[in-house]
């Protein structure tokens, strides 16, 4: 049986003047478990404090009460005050007899009856207390970064320049990401490679860093803190450690039909390549696919030219097992496909192209040496139509687009549309939009100035269809606003794609049990409050894999991880919220429930052998609770048939006597 | 002889980071609401076992009224998800078994809606008065 | 009458035990009457073919009993599974209560079992023995000289008239041709209840629940109710009573009962076929089933081994608890 004081607070005149403090002190000095009552009139004062002190070592309290305000005002207050009278701060409990008691009932009565019964609702609660502690877990110093794009890059930076070891994991051959094609950036236009490379660089250059590129995530176990990871370093049959980079294979070698995929197949390379000059690391790779060493045996004229003796045809995938405290996914995005929008023509005429190479059309190092020119037949095209919201804000036809705004659109739209004026101002340039949408710094300024200055034509109304003749492009739109139909003789169309995240997502989540909505994207484990952070524990979000972003967008919520990752590795220990689940390994059924309905992960599953009647013994599967996982919600207590999974702080039997207390 | 005017019972469930906010924020703008109504905190909708509704009905309780973040809002992302689907499967059930509908209810109320927590209480008191009491799920030994 | 007859099943079952690819056949043996066949664990091939019975009142669903046995048993156990407890079973193999690999499924086809209270209504009181010929089972009885003549379909209990699939979702071997999912009717009575007043429903489960003697036949048969310990005999539940005192326990049981195995009941229909107040449990099991297709499309429990039940899962547009009772014609 517990020894329970009951504090009964004035709050001056708050609480007393609707409810008879003394009435209440004295009527719950007789309840169960109850050895000291009383009131005061301010009990979260020093002197408050004090009185709850001196009663606890006077009377031997082993359970307090509050009856005052609201738990989410004080609790931590008589927590800390039960700590200094040497109790377990987790065996206090507050009556709410202010914000839901005295300050919405004006008669003292009723008040006061209230008061009494909340009073008593706390009393049986505190009754089946029972001390807590936190659990504690070690944290393993060292992050992943999932992605080497500008995200992953950005992330890993900030982390490593805390102090903290970062591992980036990057699927392509090089780090870089999407930004890595682009020609110009929004809406300064300083070009991307200007300011991306300098940070590849760094990245490679950083002692704490280290890139496993051509690489991905095999599997990854473990919690917050504690993290086992494995990674497949796809074999790209160049001893990366010795290659430099000269490129002499390259040059030499005889396989040179392989679409290129860093300028989405507008040229070819080799099968030995390095995706781009500023690659890091400035490694070359072997495509399997393409080699005919590697297919048939027949070739190896990489191998006589590298004077480095870099080339390994036998090289196998090596698995690397690290542990690490942190995972950050930066996975990126990529364009949708552009295979179902037969309107568009997109797949019977190469004049017609998505938004990204349009990039590398117009990119220095790109297919065309940065000159735009039509796929078709290399001719500078007079007319160009940029469509907008291809696949984007597309409620009606989810089965080929999305219904979501892809957000970066309407700006590169503008940036290309500039950018081809200004080059060559004989181009007329079009642009179909449903809206433009242009918040962010500088953004609407720079929309205008493509309208204003550039004399870019921008109507509102969508693209019908698109049919080559000749070497046109016939486009059939409307105008919306001057309620219109137009026909445009086009010789190169533009299709703003939706975004959608990266393929390599969807398992990355099943991985990290972490959540994603219906549209794959990473969700945050607070949309407003908690945006770069996955509801599992020690999972963090960089980048387009949360939702579309920009590169300044992108680049903050880069840094935002990075901040929450090292104030999670700053830590040597971490403490638990003890409130959390708790089986009850002889009640557990093993059925899985839990498991499915638990947002964070945080219960797995573990064979035990237990003594059953009759001198047999069984092995079962029972549940087990992650403590440094769990977050206190109680979804499993209630999926849980048989009653095996409870929550401490609020059991089923402590929720069950508040009710009685209140029905009695 | 005079009836006394029956006063109802009513058990209202607020989880922690939305609903039981909202409460306070009704109490901190003085908002009233029927002394009838008694609130007991979970740290998540989802934590309210259909055993804890019918153990308040058992126990004479008039009205059970389950509060939680709006869908979409949870604290634990998806809670109240779960406690959307229990609550429209218990409720449709103990309507079936012939107990008033009017007696059980789930509402979504956020930490800034103290006028809306304290609009539905009013509502709810005076919904389950006109029922009158309880009888159809009262353990009768459990009276006093 | 079963399509497929006895000597089939035994000479299955003893080909595999005698072949020793299991070492145990979960089958019915003889109880003190013709109809309360009794299952029984046979070990022994001549045991099996002495007392190894099949016939219209072998009902019982076995694919609980898998729980336990695969403990207790070494080796593979035989189990001749109908189609409706193959859903239980695959939704057992769901909550991993027990390992595929220790079993051996043999799916029977069913033509309907039979409901003794049936038989009992046409024949009476004080059957000493049931013969089965090919259209009607032949009921003797203490009182009569002549055996009584009982057709299968008018001794056809409640859940075969409405079954929903003669399809084995989970075998290992199949007896007989495979069935399909069908129509059923299973959910008019559920509707017909609806269509009461409240007052009215609450007189119906009045009558029916005051009934309950709380012997428990119903969670004891029920193969959604395997929890290794029982909410209702846990004294740190809360919820622990053994005898009902009150209307209200009977309510409280059923409906909590009820509510554990929603979106986890196959529809199996044993509770209401031990229940030995004969009463109509299924339709609280049905109204919830009912509700989740209504309400959250179409879910048949155990149809697929590893589907996620209704109450664990959610969308984001799912109806509020308060629009439940606002939709169409209700």
């Amino acid at each position: 049986m517990q020894r329970i004081g009951v504090f009964v607070c004035w709050c001056g005149t708050n609480i007393a003047g609707t409810v008879d403090v003394q009435a209440v002190s004295d009527a719950l000095k007789h309840e169960p478990g109850v050895v000291f009552s009383d009131n005061y009139q301010y009990m979260c004062s020093q002197a408050g404090q004090n009185m709850i002190i001196d009663a606890v070592k006077e009377h031997r309290l082993t359970g307090i009460v509050v009856c005052s305000c609201s738990p989410r005002m004080h609790e931590a207050t008589f927590r800390k005050t039960a700590a200094a009278a040497g109790l377990n701060p987790y065996m206090v409990e507050i009556a709410n007899i202010r914000e839901q008691c005295s300050w919405v009932h004006k008669d003292m009565a009723t008040g006061t009856e209230k008061a009494i019964i909340l009073g008593k609702a706390a009393i049986a609660k505190v009754n089946l207390n029972a001390p807590l502690t936190p659990g504690e877990s070690p944290v393993t110093k060292r992050a992943l970064v999932i992605g080497g794009g500008i995200a992953g890059i950005q992330t890993a930076l900030d982390i490593a320049d805390a102090g903290f070891p970062v591992d980036i994991v990057e699927t392509k051959p090089t780090i870089g990401g999407k930004m890595a094609q682009l020609d110009k950036t929004f809406p300064t236009l300083d070009c991307a490679a200007c300011i991306l490379t300098p940070k590849m660089v760094d990245v490679a250059q950083h002692e704490k860093i280290r890139i496993f590129s051509y690489s991905e995530v095999e599997s990854i176990s473990g919690f917050v803190g504690n993290f086992d990871v494995k990674i497949k370093k796809r074999a790209r049959f160049v001893k990366e450690d010795v290659c430099t980079g000269c490129g002499a294979c390259v040059e030499k070698c005889p396989m040179k039909k392989v679409p290129n995929e860093f300028n989405l197949g507008m040229d070819n390379r080799r099968a030995i390549y390095i995706p781009f000059a500023q690659a890091v690391p400035k490694v070359a790779t072997i495509d399997p696919n393409a080699c005919n060493m590697l297919k048939n045996g027949k070739c190896g004229v990489c191998a006589k030219v590298c004077t480095a003796g870099a080339i390994d045809y036998k090289q196998k995938d090596e698995i690397i097992e690290e542990k690490y405290g942190a995972i950050v996914a930066a996975t990126g995005f990529n364009p949708i496909s552009m295979e179902k929008f037969d309107e568009f023509a997109y797949n019977q005429s190469k004049d017609v192209i998505t938004s990204l190479e349009f990039e590398r059309l117009t990119n220095a190092a790109g297919p065309t040496a940065g000159k735009l020119l039509r796929p078709s037949d290399g001719v500078h095209p007079h007319t160009i139509v940029f469509v907008q919201c291809v696949g984007s804000r597309c409620a009606s036809c989810a089965e080929k687009g999305k219904e979501y705004c892809s957000k970066i659109c309407c700006m590169y739209t503008a940036k290309h549309a500039m950018l081809t004026r200004d080059k060559y101002p004989d181009t007329e340039v079009y642009v179909f939009y449903i809206d433009v949408r242009t918040p962010g710094k500088s953004f609407d300024e720079f929309y205008r100035r493509a309208v204003e200055e550039y004399g870019v034509k921008y109507i509102k109304g969508m693209v019908g269809k698109v049919s080559p003749e000749g070497n046109k492009l016939k486009v059939q739109a409307s105008d919306l606003l001057n309620n219109r139909q137009l026909h445009i003789d086009a010789d190169l169309v533009v299709l703003a794609a939706a975004i959608e995240p990266d393929k390599s997502a969807r398992p990355l989540a099943t991985m990290l049990t972490a959540s994603m909505d219906t549209n794959d994207f990473f969700t945050e484990a607070h949309p407003k409050l908690r945006p770069v952070e996955s509801p599992t524990a020690g999972v963090f979000l960089s980048g387009a894999c949360q939702g579309p972003k920009d590169i300044p967008e992108t680049v903050s919520q880069a840094s935002a991880a990075a901040a929450k990752v090292i104030g999670l590795l700053a830590k040597d220990k971490l403490t638990g919220n003890p409130c959390i689940a708790n089986p009850d390994e002889w009640m557990c059924n093993g059925c899985s429930s839990c498991e499915k309905v638990c947002p964070y992960g945080a219960i797995t599953y573990a064979e035990k052998e237990f003594r059953m009647p009759n001198r047999t013994t069984a092995i079962r599967r029972v549940a087990q609770v992650n403590p440094a996982v769990c977050q206190g919600c109680g979804a499993c207590t209630v999926t849980c048939p048989s009653g095996a999974m409870d929550l401490r702080g609020f059991a089923n039997s402590q929720i069950i006597a508040e009710v009685d207390a209140i029905c009695k | 002889m005079q009836m006394k005017e029956h006063k109802p019972l009513i058990v209202a469930f607020c989880c922690n980071w939305c609903s039981y906010a909202g409460a306070d924020l009704a109490g901190n703008n003085r908002l009233n609401y029927p002394a009838d109504v008694k609130i007991i905190r979970v740290p998540c909708s989802c934590r309210v076992n259909p055993m804890f509704v019918l153990r308040a009905f058992q126990r004479g309780a008039d009205g059970v009224i389950l509060c939680g973040c709006h869908p979409g809002d949870c604290h634990y992302t998806s809670g109240n998800y779960y406690t959307r689907r229990r609550m429209a499967l218990l409720f449709s059930m103990l309507d079936y078994l012939g107990i008033e509908r009017e007696r059980t209810r789930v509402e979504w109320v956020s930490a800034a809606e103290g006028a809306k927590f304290a609009a539905t209480m009013n509502d709810f008191v005076e919904t389950v008065t006109a029922l009158g009491e309880n009888k159809r799920l009262e353990d009768l030994r459990c009276k006093k | 009458m079963q399509k497929i007859n006895r000597e089939v099943l035994l000479e299955k079952a003893v080909a595999l035990l005698e072949s020793n690819t299991v070492s145990c056949v979960l089958g019915w043996r003889a109880g003190e009457f013709d109809y309360d066949v009794t299952p029984f664990v046979f070990t022994d091939a001549a045991d099996l073919k002495a007392n190894f019975v099949w016939n219209d009142f072998c009902g019982a669903n076995f694919s609980k009993y898998l729980v336990a046995k695969t403990r207790k048993h070494e080796g593979k156990i035989l189990v001749f599974l109908k189609p409706c407890d193959t859903y239980s079973f695959n939704q057992l193999l769901t909550e991993h209560r027990f390992d595929r690999e220790r079993v051996y499924v043999v799916g029977v086809p069913c033509e309907g079992m039979a409901d003794i209270n049936r038989v009992k209504s046409i024949a009476g009181d004080g059957i000493s023995k049931i013969e089965f010929e090919a259209d009607a089972m032949a009921v003797s009885t203490l009182y009569e000289d002549a055996p009584i003549r009982v057709s299968y379909a008018d001794a056809l209990s409640e859940r075969c008239k409405n079954c929903k699939s003669k399809k084995h979702v989970a075998y290992d071997e199949l007896l007989g041709d495979a069935g399909d999912v069908i129509d059923s009717n299973r959910f008019d009575e559920v509707e017909a209840l609806e269509k009461m007043t409240p007052d009215e429903r609450f007189a119906f489960w009045q009558k029916e629940l005051s009934r309950c003697i709380r012997c428990n036949a119903c969670r004891d048969a029920c193969p959604a109710c395997t929890c290794e310990k029982c909410v209702f005999d846990n004294p740190a539940s809360s919820l622990e009573n053994k005898a009902p005192a009150n209307s209200f326990e009977e309510k409280m049981f059923h409906i909590i009962r009820a509510f554990h195995v929603a979106g986890r009941c196959t529809d199996c229909g044993e509770c209401s076929r031990v229940c030995p107040q004969n009463i109509p449990l299924h339709l609280l099991n049905r109204k919830f089933i009912k509700d989740i297709n209504e309400f959250y499309g179409e879910y048949q429990a155990g149809a697929e081994v590893g589907s996620r039940a209704p109450l664990i899962d959610y969308t984001l547009g799912d109806l509020e608890p308060g629009e439940v009772f606002d939709r169409g014609d209700r």
